[in-house]
């Protein structure tokens, strides 16, 4: 039995029909009437979408095994399988030892129930029994910092208390395959720190742990092996550093494709984009320096070339790990364009670029009256060289910044902030 | 290189095996009892949250039935001169009301319970049965409390249980069977079509007039009467009065009937709850 893995993933697919991703629950008059109309037909191809396809990997006991992606990749599809929550419509998975899912915190916590009456509940349906619940009460009450609220009703709670006390439950539950999903982007700081080290001493105690994040740097932290999920497939598996390196090339690659024959694109249609560019006072350059000013150029038609009103865009900046730094609006910038002609390009300015070196994408968005009729996601890379944002003659920036603004530095004697207060000063600066 | 260093041995507990779900999956009932203390805490959650912040607290479940009971008393006892079977109008009308109210509102509780905890479903695994069977069993609780005052008013009105009192579990059972069964369909069926949160209020009130609450049994006659007892609660009802006010036997016939329709609801319930459980959280 040696090194058999603790969590086995044999070729798992999951299908949606999409009337199921839109509410999935109707009204029993609405299935007669649509089996009456479909009598005597073939039943229609129905819009099926499979949100995993052949996914297959392994975790060894005491891994710690990461799962990322962009929005939409099936990582949440993956999850939801992984605890039981919805059968796979493909493949197999074979887990050893108790699991315990940890997807959302909180669910099942009853505002009018004290806090131990929830902290028993919530126990029983994260799989507890009442004597571990027992053993474990006071230890949860404390690593919740609750202990003279546990007989008042959790609605009186504050919803940092009713975190913490949900993450406590939580964090006792002693599974040998613990599922984590995004709970540690919520509560203050120090409560993060808490429970970071808390999933640490889990995963040294030879437990288990799968993490799934978009958040790359808790990911890269936390986890030895990971797996990149995109589209709904496995795209590459193995130590997180090169998980994340392939991650940040699959960005790239997929802007490689020239815009004109990009089919990645959601929206009606009525405008397309066609190409994109980014020039310096009319000529076309490859990467603008950081602080330089530059436009972002994107060539688009409408359909029939007819001209169009009432058409609102936006362009996004965003990191290759997905963050959103810039998002240009006409709308919010309070720029209307009653009508434009039917092929041309917009221009968007970007003056004095506060974006330190590095390499970025740009989603591109066009709507009518907030319908969207185009939209393409990482359409572009944008390269900033280095530059002398601030035009002190030094080009070299501090590292660990995501933007850069204009300042000013001076000091001055110090004289209080509040009335009545004694004032301190420094002899030196007098 | 040598294994010894490191920990050879799989992990202990059992082995999950996840495969794509079957047209037919097996009714799974040890699953349940795994899960049987979530079932218990579920229980006291409904019976802790009915009566917090309530002043009378449990005594809610004495009074529905003992007001209920005397208002048909009043109306239908006295105005329509509808005749009781077994003692004064009073203690025959909440005889028929104490396990009409729990059935019925175990169903309509049940009913909903699925759909009112969509966000567990959606969240965590757990057999979804313990919801609709967390509402029958906090009910059933009440029934017990309710039980105890009808056996203090019909006293009050010189009603003495006979003998048939031991035979009371074989209708309370019953009840039980019958609620269950038709609470774990409906909370199923609820998931997939929403109609069954407005419609089944109705089929209360409907059902309701086919049960032997308002007026005694000994209204249907003949054979009309196994046609009659397909209607579960028909024996329910009748076997409490026997047994605890004094009202005539049923037939073991009608009984038998009963049991077997009130079985196959429960049979039909169980399975179509299994086939469509797994889908729940898509759906929902």
């Amino acid at each position: 039995m040696s090194g058999s893995p603790v969590i086995e993933v044999n070729g798992v697919g999951k299908r949606y029909t999409l009337g199921q991703l839109h509410g999935g629950y109707k009204l029993l008059t609405d299935t007669l009437v649509e089996r009456v109309r479909s009598f005597g037909r073939r039943s229609a191809a129905r819009d099926e979408f499979w949100a995993l396809e052949d996914v297959s990997f392994t975790v060894e006991q005491g891994e710690t095994f990461g799962i990322i992606g962009h929005n939409g990749a099936g990582k949440s599809t993956m999850l939801k399988i992984l605890s039981r929550v919805t059968p796979p419509t493909t493949g197999s998975i074979e887990m050893r030892g108790r699991v315990g899912a940890l997807l959302e915190v909180g669910t099942g916590f009853h505002p009018e129930l004290t806090g131990r009456e929830n902290v028993y509940l919530n126990g029983a349906i994260l799989g507890m029994r009442r004597a571990e619940i027992d053993r474990k009460f006071d230890e949860i009450v404390e690593f919740a910092e609750v202990e003279r609220f546990i007989d008042t009703p959790v609605k009186r709670y504050s919803s940092g208390m009713q975190l913490r006390l949900a993450f406590a439950v939580a964090a006792h539950l002693e599974p040998e395959v613990l599922i984590i999903d995004e709970v540690l982007s919520v509560g203050d700081l120090a409560f993060q720190e808490k429970c970071l080290g808390r999933m640490e001493t889990v995963a040294s105690e030879g437990r288990t742990v799968l993490f799934v994040s978009h958040n790359l740097t808790a990911v890269s932290n936390l986890c030895e092996r990971s797996m990149l999920l995109q589209g709904g497939r496995k795209i590459t598996e193995g130590p997180t550093d090169v998980v994340l390196a392939e991650y940040t090339r699959s960005v790239i690659r997929e802007v490689g494709t020239p815009l004109h024959d990009r089919r990645d694109r959601q929206g009606t249609g009525a405008l397309r984009f066609e190409e994109i560019s980014f020039q310096v006072d009319g000529v076309t350059i490859d990467s603008p320096a950081t602080g330089s000013d530059f436009d972002v150029v994107v060539a688009y038609e409408t359909a029939d070339k007819r001209p169009l009103r009432n058409v609102s865009f936006a362009v996004q900046v965003l990191t290759l790990f997905g963050d959103v730094m810039l998002h240009l609006y006409t709308r919010t910038a309070g720029v209307l364009l009653h009508e434009i002609p039917g092929s041309g390009a917009v221009h968007c300015r970007i003056p004095r670029c506060p974006l330190p070196p590095g390499q970025y994408t740009i989603t591109l968005w066009a709507d009518q009256g907030g319908d969207p009729i185009d939209w393409i996601q990482r359409a572009a890379e944008l390269t900033v060289r280095e530059g002398d944002f601030y035009g002190s003659g030094q080009a070299q920036l501090p590292t660990h910044q995501s933007v850069l603004v204009d300042h000013s530095w001076s000091v001055e004697p110090y004289s209080g902030t509040t009335a009545g207060e004694a004032v301190r000063r420094d002899p030196s600066l007098t | 290189m040598s294994d010894a260093a490191l920990p050879t041995e799989a992990p202990p507990g059992p082995t999950i095996s996840i495969r794509p779900p079957g047209k037919w999956s097996s009714l799974r009932l040890g699953d349940l009892w795994e899960y049987r203390e979530l079932l218990y805490f579920l229980t006291k959650r409904e019976l802790q949250i009915r009566y917090k912040q309530s002043v009378f607290g449990i005594s809610w479940a004495v009074l529905q039935p003992v007001v209920l009971a005397f208002i048909f008393a009043l109306f239908f006892g006295l105005l329509a001169k509808v005749k009781s079977d077994s003692g004064p109008y009073p203690v025959f009308a909440m005889a028929g009301l104490v396990p009409w109210l729990f059935v019925a509102q175990s169903v309509a509780q049940s009913a909903t319970s699925l759909v009112g905890d969509a966000n567990l479903l959606t969240k965590i695994y757990f057999p979804r049965m313990v919801l609709p069977l967390g509402r029958v069993l906090a009910l059933g609780i009440d029934l017990l409390v309710a039980i105890g005052v009808l056996f203090v008013v019909a006293l009050i009105y010189g009603v003495t249980p006979s003998a048939a009192v031991a035979l009371l579990p074989v209708f309370l059972l019953l009840a039980f069977v019958t609620a269950a069964g038709a609470g774990v369909l409906l909370s199923a069926v609820n998931v997939q079509y929403r109609d069954v949160t407005v419609v089944v209020p109705l089929a209360i009130q409907v059902w309701l007039f086919a049960t032997p609450v308002i007026y005694a049994s000994s209204l249907v006659s003949g054979n009309w009467q196994y046609l009659y007892a397909i209607n579960p609660m028909v024996s329910v009802i009748n076997g409490f009065r026997w047994a605890l006010v004094d009202g005539p036997a049923p037939s073991i016939g009608t009984v038998a009937v009963s049991w077997a329709s009130a079985l196959a609801l429960l049979v039909a319930g169980l399975v179509y709850f299994r086939r469509t459980e797994q889908f729940f959280a898509d759906v929902i």
